[in-house]
Formats: C-alpha cells, structure tokens, sequence
C-alpha cells in the first residue's frame, strides 16, 4: 500500500504540469509557411507558439471569416479549469498521502480516477464543441465564402486529435507535454488502485 | 552446396568491383567529371548555400548579397544610390542618408567592402563600404541588411584605399586615391607638386554600435594612395598603404605617373599615432562634413553636418611612418593570415613583391634608410623584400589567402588566378579567368583565418560569357573550388553593377541573427501608429500628415478628404504585420517620387505634393496577399481656397 499510495502522490501531483506547460497544441502549416503558425493551449489561455502566431493566425482567418482567437477572460473554461485542476491534484495528493498513513483503501484511488476521467472527458467534450463552434460559426460577410461540393457552406474546424486539411493548410492537433502529464498522471492513480488492491489481498 | 553458394557470391563479387573499376576508368574520359563539377555547385531547391558573399556594386552605388557556392544573388542592399525598390533614398526617413557637405548627392561609387573583425577574425556584426566618387564610408547592419550609417570624409578625393578595418575593428580606414590641396583653395593646378596632400583617414568604429567619428587624418605626401590592408596578429597596429604617382604628375598620369620603377607602399603604425593624438597631439582644422545615422528603433535618420576634423603632420610624430619601396605603382596591398607578409602587386610588372614585417623592424631598428620622402624615412628595398613571385602571369592587381600557406593573385593583363606558396614564393597552379579579372574573394581571405573552401573572381570583361544583350552587360564573375591543390573552376554567374572587391563568410555567421520583421512595439518613429484604431489626419498650415495603418489587405485611412491642391501631403505609413516577409508597399498617382515598401513593424513616409483637383487613387505595390489587388484608396483633392473639411474612414 505504501509503493501505491506514493505513486497516488506523484500521480496527482503530475497535473500541475499543466500550470507550466501547454495542455494541448494545434499547428498549422502551409507551404508558404515553412515554419508553421501554432496555438498552445493552456488551461489558463491561448498562446501563440512563436511570438505573433495568434495575430497571423487571426489575421488568415478573417478571410474565411473566423472570430478571432478568445483572450482568457473571453472563455468561462480559462478561469474554470485551473481551479478544477488544482482541486483535483490537492484530493488525489490528500487521498494519497490518507493512503501512506493507512486511513483509506486503494478504492478511493480508483474514484479519484473515475471522477478525474469523466471531467477530463467533459474537457474534452467541451473542447470540441468550442472547436466546432469556432470553425462553423463564421462571418456573413467573409472576404471567401466557400462550399462543399454538396453546396453546404465549408467549416474549418480543426481536429480533435490528429491531421486535417484545411485548405491550403495541414492542421495538426496533439496533445502537449502538460496534457502528457495529466495523461500520465491518472494512469498513475489507475496502477496505483491495482498496485493498492493486490497488497490488501495478499495481506489478507 | 553452402560453399558453392560462398565462392558464387564471391566470384559475383569480384566482378562487380572488375566492373565498376572500368567504369571509374571510363567515366574520367567522356564527361563524368563536368557532372561532377555541376554537383559542386548545385544546391538542390530548398537547400541553402554554404556562404554568404558580399560583392560590391561599383558604379551601382550598392551591394548585393549572393550565396556560394550556387552564385544566386539575395539581396541588393542600396548604399550610396537612390533604390526605387524599397525607397531608400527616396522616403523621408532616408532622404538624410545620403546628404553631404555638397548636399543631396544620389549616388557614389560603391568599391570594397569588408566585414567587421574581433581578434582577427570576423565576427558578422556590420560590414563596412567606402564611396569611392563623394568620398564616403558605409557601415551596414548584419542583422538587418540595411545601410545604418554614412559619414563623409573631409579633405579626401577618390575615396580608394578604404575601407579597410583594423582587426579589431577599431578603426575604418580611408585613404585618399586623388590628392588635392588641403584645405581646399583656388591655385594653379601645376603646382600640385609639393603642394597637394594626400589624407589618410582613420574613423574610430564605437565597439557597441559601431557608430563611425573620424578620429585623424595623416595628412601625407601628394602621392596617389590606392589600396590598403591591415597588420594583423604580430603587425597589428600597423596599416599598410599603396601608392603610385610618387611621381606627384597631375596630367596624363597614364604615362607620366608610371615612370618611377618603384612606388611606394606605406607603412603607418597607426597606434603610435593614436598614442599622439590622445596626448593632445595633431591640428584641428575647419573642415564640413556629414554624418548622416540611421536609426533603428526610428527608423529615421538624421544628418549632422561636422565642421572640424583633427589633421596630424607625418613630420611631428617621427618613426611612425616608413616608405617601402614596391615596384611598378602597386594597387593590392595586401596581408596573409599570420600578418607577417605585406604583398604589393605591382599592377605594371609580371612579378609580385612581398615584403616581411619582420625584415622591415629590423631594417627600422638599425636606422639604415635610403633617404626620405617629404621627411619620411624610405627603407632599402633589399632590406625589407622577403621575396618575389616570378608569376609568369601580367598585371597582378590583388591577392587572398587560404589559410593553408597559399596566395591566390589575380593577373588583369593576362586575365589569371595565380596560386603560389607563401615562404617559398613559387607557383603552384594557374586558371584562366573570362576576362580581365579586377578582384577575387576568398570568404574570410582578409583576416587571420580565411575559410578558403571558394574562390570568386570578379571580372571587368564579359564579352560572349553570356547570351549578348546589346552593347551593356554586366560583369561576369567565376567560382572556383580552391580546397585542392589544383584550383577548379565551377560556375560563372553575371554581377550586378562593377564588383572591385567583395567580402564572404560562412553562413552560419549571419543567418541566426538575420532580423525577420521589426517589432511594433518598439516602433519609436514620432509618426508611427501603434494599432490602426490610432489612424488619423492631421492639418498643420499646408502640411497634412496622413498616419495610416497597412494589414492585409486594406489601409487604414482608405478615403480621405480636404486635401487641397498646393499642400504637401505626408503619408506616414506603418506596416501592422508581424509576420515574416509581409511588407506593404505604397504609391500615389503622379506622386514626384518612387514609391516605399514598409516592412513588417517599419513605418515610413511618402510625400506627394498635389498639383490637381480630382480624386486621385494611391495603392499598395507589393502583392501582399490573396486581396493585395483590392489593397487601394482614395484622397479627394479640392481646389486651394477649398473649405472642405478634413475627414478620413475605413469602411463607413
């Protein structure tokens, strides 16, 4: 139980990577862009990853008639997530360290997994529905107003994970480190369940 | 069965390597080995070249920028000439660049560009160019690739032996190739002997941003000074001057300027001088001059015009100058990697004369002189010669160095590239050149460590080099692969302008500090815009300052009225874009001027004075984008007594 408990700790802590380093990455290349433009994601804010891609990418957009890029105080999920993040490190390291002194079971563990996979699906679920709505909802009066040989009006949304073609651009979207972390830490708390369940039954 | 199939693939074996030695055999005679050169130079799309050379421009007043080893031209960066294409010159900001003490002057002679040194050896931050016409001395920025500083130099003409810099970049050195009377005065022109002076001219170079103040002008003997280097390791703190004309003949110099069999090459010992100076030492003298900065953070520059130089007298700091006796009126001056060897290429003669620091010391230290020149001590000729390249080839004009103890010398009369050995003096290998070579670079070739991979050769002859495009052509330069014993010839590619000398270096050196846009936020021009919500018009009397914002692909004001016709109208644009190789350009119908192009985060200014009622359009130059072609305005023009209010917008 003790192993379990303290990979518990070192799991949940592991989300606070997201508090340094990007959660997500969308990049975008294009033959005239050699050096593709990129968005990482935080869970506090976009950033560009070289300095002025949110500017260029905002000012591509305008012509097929995209919002610009959300500020932090434009997404409720920008001051939401942090809070949750934090939250849910502080219970995992909590419900851990309860672990190590021998107060809980290695179940609580598992329900810390649980509740951290359906909000990370939420997250995601929320993700892609801002993807949509950022890639579909577009300006009336867009400088190109193209459609799909069906005639319905194109969408550029960019993918939930992996590559798509946008036009001229090859979009890619990954997680990034921070997202790698978290990723890595609930994988942690699963073993850790498991790790935690084998010692008590052998103990029994 | 197992040892069949061993000694079967071994049989196989044999005569495949029988196979392929036939065909290495083969191939040497039917053509293989042009294929090969072709790779030499071959730089597949996408990939870039080793080195970045420098050439200058002659009488284009510019310098452009190639790669080798492929010879593809980059870049023209305008210097000393007005340059439609990007403004210079022409925009307000940069109209003061190329202001002198004579006024605007749009053009010079653009001759020898050289890089900027520490230790010796080159460290890429600015590279210096000399206006050989106004006499002038350039610097440019290496990381943006644009002329940041001119300052005129005083009491010169035929600015010719600059502009050469210490090793440590201490000083730019401009030596004059006419002298003239100093100051200036009405006076027969027969007594230029004895009377004329010839000033060399040493500007110190601030070690941070490089910003150019002439420090002193040895004002010398009437002679013509024509090409200069700087000592370098043991001989630093020595330059080193050739000279012809020691005849001091002011007509039909072609012939009575080369009758003495030796000239002289000079040797100043710049420190000693220096030492002089600072304790007070030389005369100032009234002298107009300008200095002409450009600043980045501005992007404006401002001409000063100075009225006082510091001029020192050969004769009041003894054993600071020497003469070296060089034959047949020397042009390159030239010094190898270890600053040991001083060469005079005696432009008139087949051989080439290389003199020893060392010897030239020793001959100083013992006192033991040849008479003087004008008070400054000649030193025999035998004892300072370390030795003479019996070239076989004629007219040498300019030598570079591999770094590997060989010369390379060009031959203008019998149009070759010479490589002889450094110490032993003999000849190792000859190319032909096509024709007439001036000058050759070797990247680095001036400084304590040549990277002697490429040899260019500029020439002044191009006759049937290339398809023929009527009577004018441009120059013709060769590449030359130097990194084997033999040199070999690889490519030939058309110059820009007059290339005399040229400059190159790895590109490792520049390309990570080459700028890509300039940061609008650290736009400090007075009329520059920091986001287009800013733009304005503004009336003050005649003058209409018109601040406007370019993105792609609108200008913001794009509809302007009140203009009146005799105002004159300051379109003050900043490029919006923070984006690589996104400029904006601007023109105006009928507008006096060429048009600008403004670089991402640069604004500029474009004056148009209207001379007619209408509604006249202006639009941007540069494809920009998908809607470049809708990247237009209007300006309403109405009559001088007018009452029409100013007024401005962008979509309404």
């Amino acid at each position: 139980m003790k192993n379990a408990s303290i990979l518990m700790i070192v799991g949940s802590a592991l989300l606070l990577g997201l508090f340094v380093f990007p959660m997500w990455n969308i990049r975008l290349g294009a033959p005239q862009y050699p050096e593709p433009l990129g968005i990482d994601i935080h869970i506090n804010g976009l950033q560009g990853e070289s300095e002025f891609d949110i500017q260029n990418i905002d000012g591509l957009n305008h012509y097929i008639g995209m919002k610009v890029l959300p500020k932090p105080d434009e997404m409720w999920e920008f001051s939401v997530f942090p809070k949750v993040v934090l939250s849910m490190a502080a219970i995992g390291i909590l419900i851990g360290a309860l672990g190590l002194l021998g107060k809980i079971s290695s179940v609580w563990f598992l329900a810390w997994f649980v509740i951290m996979g359906i909000l990370g699906a939420l997250g995601i679920y929320d993700f892609n529905l801002w993807l949509v709505d950022y890639g579909s909802d577009l300006d009336p009066n867009a400088i190109l107003k193209l459609v799909n040989p069906d005639g319905t009006p194109m969408v550029y949304n960019p993918p939930l994970i992996g590559h798509k073609k946008l036009l001229n651009f090859d979009a890619f979207s990954y997680p990034r480190l921070g997202g790698i972390m978290l990723g890595i830490g609930m994988l942690f708390s699963l073993i850790a369940f498991f790790i935690g369940r084998k010692a008590t039954l052998k103990a029994n | 069965m197992k040892t069949f199939i061993k000694i079967n693939t071994l049989l196989i074996a044999c005569m495949a390597f029988i196979a392929t030695s036939c065909n290495q055999g083969g191939d040497s005679s039917n053509g293989a080995l042009s294929s090969n050169i072709a790779e030499k130079v071959y730089v597949a799309p996408g990939e870039r070249d080793e080195q970045y050379a420098f050439l200058s421009g002659g009488y284009s007043g510019n310098l452009t920028v190639y790669g080798l080893p492929s010879g593809r031209m980059f870049k023209e960066i305008p210097v000393f000439s007005q340059f439609p294409t990007s403004g210079y010159g022409y925009s307000e900001e940069t109209k003061p660049m190329l202001n002198t003490s004579f006024g605007f002057i749009p053009w010079d002679d653009l001759h020898h560009p050289d890089i900027s040194q520490t230790n010796g050896e080159l460290d890429g931050r600015w590279i210096f160019a000399n206006g050989n016409n106004t006499p002038r001395i350039a610097r440019i920025s290496l990381s943006t690739f644009e002329t940041e500083e001119i300052i005129e130099v005083p009491n010169s003409a035929g600015n010719h032996s600059s502009s050469f810099i210490t090793e440590n970049t201490e000083y730019v050195v401009a030596g004059t190739r006419f002298s003239v009377p100093v100051p200036q005065r009405d006076m027969p022109i027969k007594e230029y002997k004895e009377n004329f002076k010839g000033a060399l001219t040493f500007i110190a170079v601030e070690p941070e941003h490089g910003h150019l103040d002439i420090k002193f002008q040895l004002l010398m003997p009437g002679f013509n000074y024509d090409l200069s280097h700087p000592g370098r390791g043991k001989s630093h703190g020595w330059f080193f001057f050739s000279t012809y004309n020691t005849e001091e003949a002011n007509t039909l110099l072609e012939v009575n300027a080369s009758q003495n069999d030796k000239d002289f090459i000079a040797a100043v010992n710049w420190k000693k001088i220096e030492e002089y100076v600072n304790n007070g030492g030389g005369k100032k003298m009234p002298a107009k001059y300008a200095h002409n900065v450009y600043d980045e953070s501005t992007h404006t520059a401002t001409s000063t015009m100075k009225d006082e130089v510091l001029t020192v007298d050969p004769s009041e700091v003894p054993g600071a100058i020497y003469f070296l006796p060089t034959p047949k009126s020397p042009h390159g001056c030239d010094v190898d990697p270890s600053g040991q060897y001083i060469i005079g290429a005696g432009k008139l003669s087949a051989d080439i004369t290389v003199h020893s620091f060392d010897k030239m010391l020793a001959a100083i230290d013992a006192g033991n002189f040849d008479g003087d020149a004008y008070g400054i001590p000649i030193i025999k000729y035998e004892d300072v010669v370390a030795g003479t390249v019996q070239s076989g080839g004629l007219g040498p004009l300019h030598t570079e160095f591999d770094g590997k103890g060989n010369a390379y010398t060009t031959f203008f009369i019998s149009s070759e590239v010479v490589k002889w050995k450094l110490e032993t003096w003999e000849v190792v290998d000859r190319q032909p050149t096509f024709y007439s070579v001036g000058h050759l670079m070797i990247p680095g070739g001036n400084s304590r460590k040549p990277h002697g991979k490429y040899l260019v050769a500029m020439n002044k002859i191009t006759k049937d080099r290339y398809l023929p495009t009527g009577p004018e052509m441009e120059h013709s330069a060769q590449i030359y692969d130097i990194s084997g014993e033999k040199m070999q010839l690889l490519y030939d590619f058309p110059t820009h302008g007059e290339p005399h000398y040229a400059a190159g270096c790895d590109a490792d050196l520049l390309m990570n500090n080459s700028k890509k846009i300039y940061r609008i936020d650290e736009n400090m021009h007075p009329y520059a815009i920091k986001s287009p919500s800013e733009a304005k018009v503004v009336r003050e009397g005649k003058d209409v300052h018109i601040y406007m914002s370019t993105i792609r692909s609108h200008f913001t004001p794009d509809n302007i009225e009140g203009v009146k016709v005799g105002d004159k109208v300051y379109f003050h644009i900043t490029n919006h874009e923070q984006d690589f190789d996104v400029p904006h350009g601007f023109s105006m119908i009928g507008q006096g001027t060429s048009e600008i192009l403004v670089m991402p985060g640069q604004t500029k200014t474009s004056l148009w004075e209207p001379k007619r009622v209408g509604v006249w359009p202006f639009y941007c130059t540069d494809f920009c984008s998908a809607l470049h072609q809708e990247m237009q305005g209007y300006i309403r023009v109405s009559p001088a007594n007018s009452n029409i209010e100013l007024s401005w917008s962008l979509d309404e």
